[in-house]
């Protein structure tokens, strides 16, 4: 603090955040008011609200709370704070989460990031430089008229003033405004158009970017010794047959939880094998194996709720002229990120400090906080960059670990990273869940009612609440914090209601708590319930006697849901399927609110063996940041969801998990990654949406509608694996 | 248990004192402290941890230090120039923003150079048939493949 300062007397500071009060604050007429709840400083932990501010070096600090989880979220947060300021990339620095430093947005997850975060950037940066438009004017009397903005300066009739000249010595903390203009709305110079990736530039190099590429003096590596099973517990460890092996540091044992510290990481490793073989535990219960998991997943005690019930279905289904029916269903499926979990933590002076890829760090403070029973101003969580995640998970397991860890040797850097088979065997999957469609149609082909039954787990078991349950370790440590109680309902119904009209329907879920550790992988429960309504859709086209677009259409009232689907059906007009191919679509507005997409796949299917050729997919996200950006996760959704939804699912055994690697838990390839292609609608009118889930859903359809279309036969379980 | 192994690494000799039955993956993260090359697996089946051993792509995660003495080991970090030119094929992902998160991006890019290196003309079903290995989570093979496709004309 003292840099800061020193730097506050000499050149004058200025600093853009929202009033503790939020959007009141930021809304009410009395500007004044908004004001006088400022003046706290910033370094107060309650107030951290700055959002923009100037650096000793000239440069502009613009700041989220928000995570890069390889989304792209960096690019399109600099790109609307550029679009205000004028200025070019290298004149901005961005500051993702962390504790202390910048606001608690809560979780990066989703889609919300472009709704939420880069509009208040947006707000911020416009404040900004109305601060130092309003400075100028009234020094230079002038008007604003005269006035321009660019890379770090005021222009005033051509002359460049640069912004720590505008400020003198004055130290500015000013809550937002609502400002005169936004130059993303009127301007869009840089909005709205395709920017490359700064932070791709260091990947491509091998500079150090992730979590896993931290190194500090001194640091040790970690590793933890697994249980067999979810429910085992530690007996006994003979640390003597270890503690000469080379670069033994410490054992750290809590309860059943069990770890190793070695100097160098493959001793770490290697201590971690060799105690994997000595270590005895008691086993409880088996994991139940259900031959059908349909039928298995019914017969679970059930939270029954009727979530909509529109219209009367049964008088609607009385005397209809057609009925349909279908049981649709997914697996259990993971995040299986490609490099596993790691966190740094150093425990020094009483403050733990931890770097990990956290989705939350506030949330994950105040949880690990109780977990290693510390007040919560002497945990400090700083979010660095990891492998993609796609939801919750272990990033907040392994964070809590090295905690653990490191409290027990406080001055020293610890770096745990998961192996392999732990990453696939110990995050929290995305649930199974079984979907029940029945529809009664009208003589012409109109759907009447449609009742709709789901049976799912919960979708999030996040760190939200500050329960160490819903940390991996919290079960493990003596005294136990137990396992999570029953998650979050609503991610099990989200997309559930179908955007189509009818003149009833009825939601009924039923959650259930399943035998697998579960919680929030991308678009929660949106990917199923999408899948099997978009799937349904086609049955009843057939039976309505329509094609798979006309009836969609026939049935949408929202213009830019006809929009999006209707630049589909053109974009692939010119498709004409070969002998054993099929082009099948799919189509959800995600969330019911967010963005709408559209995809189309050409499927082929050769001896069972189904290959998706080529996807095409129309994304309507609203006002688009980084049109390249918002291509990028749609193509990478569509090649995503069509691996989950040929190929994937968990296994497990009676003991434990038996998908632990990639050829017990097989993901599509490159030799059948299918050619794609997205159109991005922009409405520069309209709010962004948060589009990086909305892919998931549609694109299982369009290839299972697609494999239907090439051999007659409806899949309705995943993943399709052979098509008989 | 420590021997002294010697090799090049990104054109600079080395010696490193170590267990011999340390992967190399090891060796170039924590004694080099190289980034390029990404624990993925352990178990040489994603590709995160390529790296190039006189000149041919090879996973690094099992491979035990001992058996590169005396070899040419060039990582992420050796492609680019003295004076940090890319590589063809690392200025082609740049182009064609070929990365999410980017974690597979070393082994895809170090494959792709080999490949390429063996036959200038590789065609695009066999550089699917050679990236087969690399495992990508995030859905980015379109692009990769166009990236690859595109450094071979230039």
């Amino acid at each position: 603090m003292s840099t800061r300062r020193s730097f506050l007397k000499q050149a004058g500071s200025i600093t853009i955040g929202f009033s503790i009060l939020g959007p009141i604050a930021c809304t009410t007429d009395n500007k004044d008011l908004a004001l006088a709840e400022m003046p706290q400083p910033l370094t107060d932990p309650e107030r951290i609200d700055s959002w923009i501010r100037l650096l000793e070096d000239g440069r502009i600090q613009v700041i989220t709370g928000k995570m890069e989880l390889g989304q792209g979220l960096s690019t399109a947060i600099l790109q609307v704070a550029a679009e205000e300021l004028n200025t070019s990339f290298n004149q901005l620095s961005l500051q993702l989460a962390e504790t202390g430093v910048t606001p608690d947005e809560g979780i990066t997850a989703g889609s919300r990031s472009m709704e939420t975060s880069a509009m208040s950037v947006r707000q911020a940066a416009a404040c900004l430089r109305e601060t130092f438009f309003g400075l100028v004017v009234e020094e230079y009397e002038t008007s604003v008229d005269n006035l321009e903005i660019e890379n770090g300066n005021v222009l005033v009739k051509g002359v460049a003033l640069p912004f720590t000249e505008i400020l003198k010595s004055k130290n500015i903390e000013k809550a937002v405004f609502e400002p005169k203009e936004l130059y993303g709305k009127t301007r869009r110079a840089f909005v709205g158009h395709p920017m490359h990736r700064p932070d791709l530039e260091k990947m491509v190099r091998g500079e150090a970017f992730y979590v896993q590429d931290l190194r500090f003096p001194g640091m040790v590596h970690a590793r933890v010794i697994r249980t067999p099973a979810y429910n085992a517990v530690l007996a006994e460890v003979p640390e003597a047959e270890v503690a000469d092996m080379p670069g033994f540091v410490k054992l750290v044992r809590n309860g059943t939880f069990l770890a190793v510290v070695a100097e160098k990481e493959f001793q770490a490793v290697q201590l971690q094998r060799a105690l994997g073989g000595k270590v005895t535990w008691e086993v409880g219960e088996p994991l139940e194996q259900p031959e059908d998991i349909k039928a298995f997943i019914k017969s679970l005690p059930q939270d029954s709720n009727t979530d909509e019930d529109r219209g009367a279905y049964e008088e609607v289904a009385e005397g209809a002229a057609i009925t349909h029916k279908a049981s649709y269903s997914k697996p259990y499926i993971m995040h299986a990120a490609n490099g596993p979990s790691c966190a740094v933590a150093l425990f020094e002076e009483g403050v733990l400090h931890i770097w990990c890829h956290s989705q939350g760090v506030y949330p994950l403070r105040e949880t690990i906080a109780k977990m290693v029973d510390l007040p919560l101003e002497k945990v400090h969580i700083k979010g660095v960059p990891g492998s993609g995640c796609y939801g919750h998970n272990p990033a907040d397991d392994v964070a809590g670990e090295a905690a653990l860890i490191a409290k027990e040797i406080p001055g020293k850097h610890v770096r745990l990273q998961w192996m392999r088979n732990e990453e696939h065997a110990w995050e929290p999957y995305g649930t199974a869940m079984v979907m029940e469609h029945e529809a009664v149609l009208s003589e012409n082909g109109k759907i009447k009612g449609w009742n709709y039954e789901l049976w799912s787990d919960a979708h999030s078991t996040r760190p939200t609440s500050g329960d160490p349950a819903n940390l991996l370790p919290g079960r493990f440590l003596e005294p136990s914090f137990g396992t999570p109680g029953q998650g979050w309902r609503g991610g099990a119904i989200r997309n559930a209601p179908p955007i189509y009209t009818t003149n009833a329907f009825r939601l009924t879920s039923h959650i259930f708590q399943g035998p697998l550790r579960v919680s929030a992988l991308r678009s929660l429960g949106a990917y199923a319930n999408v899948f099997s309504i978009e799937c349904f859709m086609d049955e009843l086209a057939e039976k309505a006697g329509q094609d798979p677009f006309t009836f969609r259409l026939r049935h949408l009232e929202d213009k830019r849901a006809i929009s999006c689907l209707g630049r589909l059906k053109l974009n692939v007009s010119e498709v004409s399927p070969e002998k054993g191919q099929g082009l099948g679509i799919g189509f959800a507005r995600y969330k019911n609110s967010a963005a709408y997409c559209a995809v189309a796949a050409l499927v082929e299917v050769t001896d069972g063996n189904p290959v998706v050729k080529k996807m095409w997919a129309v994304i309507d996200a609203g006002e688009c940041i980084n049109p390249d950006g918002l291509k990028n996760q749609t193509e990478g959704g569509m090649i995503q969801s069509a691996s989950w939804t040929l190929k994937e699912a968990v296994k497990w055994n009676d003991t434990h998990i038996s998908s632990i690697d990639w050829q017990s838990y097989p993901i599509l390839r490159f030799q059948e990654i299918p050619k794609v292609e997205v159109e991005v609608v922009d409405r520069p009118e309209t709010p962004p949406l948060g589009a990086g889930e909305a892919a998931q859903g549609p694109a299982a359809a369009a290839v299972v509608n697609a494999i239907y279309n090439a051999t007659g036969v409806r899949v309705r379980d995943l993943p399709v694996g052979r098509v008989n | 248990m420590m021997e002294t192994i010697a090799l090049t690494v990104n054109g600079t000799p080395v010696q490193l004192e170590l267990d011999p039955a340390t992967p190399l993956l090891y060796a170039l993260r924590e004694a080099l402290e190289l980034n390029g090359p990404k624990f993925g697996c352990g178990l040489q089946q994603c590709g995160a941890c390529m790296v190039l051993i006189d000149g041919n792509a090879t996973p690094s995660c099992v491979l035990p230090i001992a058996a590169v003495e005396g070899k040419e080991v060039t990582t992420l970090e050796g492609l680019a120039s003295e004076e940090g030119t890319l590589h063809p094929v690392q200025q082609a992902f740049l182009d064609a923003q070929a990365a999410q998160c980017g974690y597979c991006l070393n082994g895809m890019v170090i494959h792709a150079v080999s490949v390429l290196d063996a036959d200038p003309q590789a065609g695009e079903a066999e550089i699917r048939e050679a990236l087969d290995l690399n495992v990508c989570r995030c859905g980015t093979h379109s692009r990769i493949l166009k990236a690859v496709l595109k450094s071979r004309k230039s």
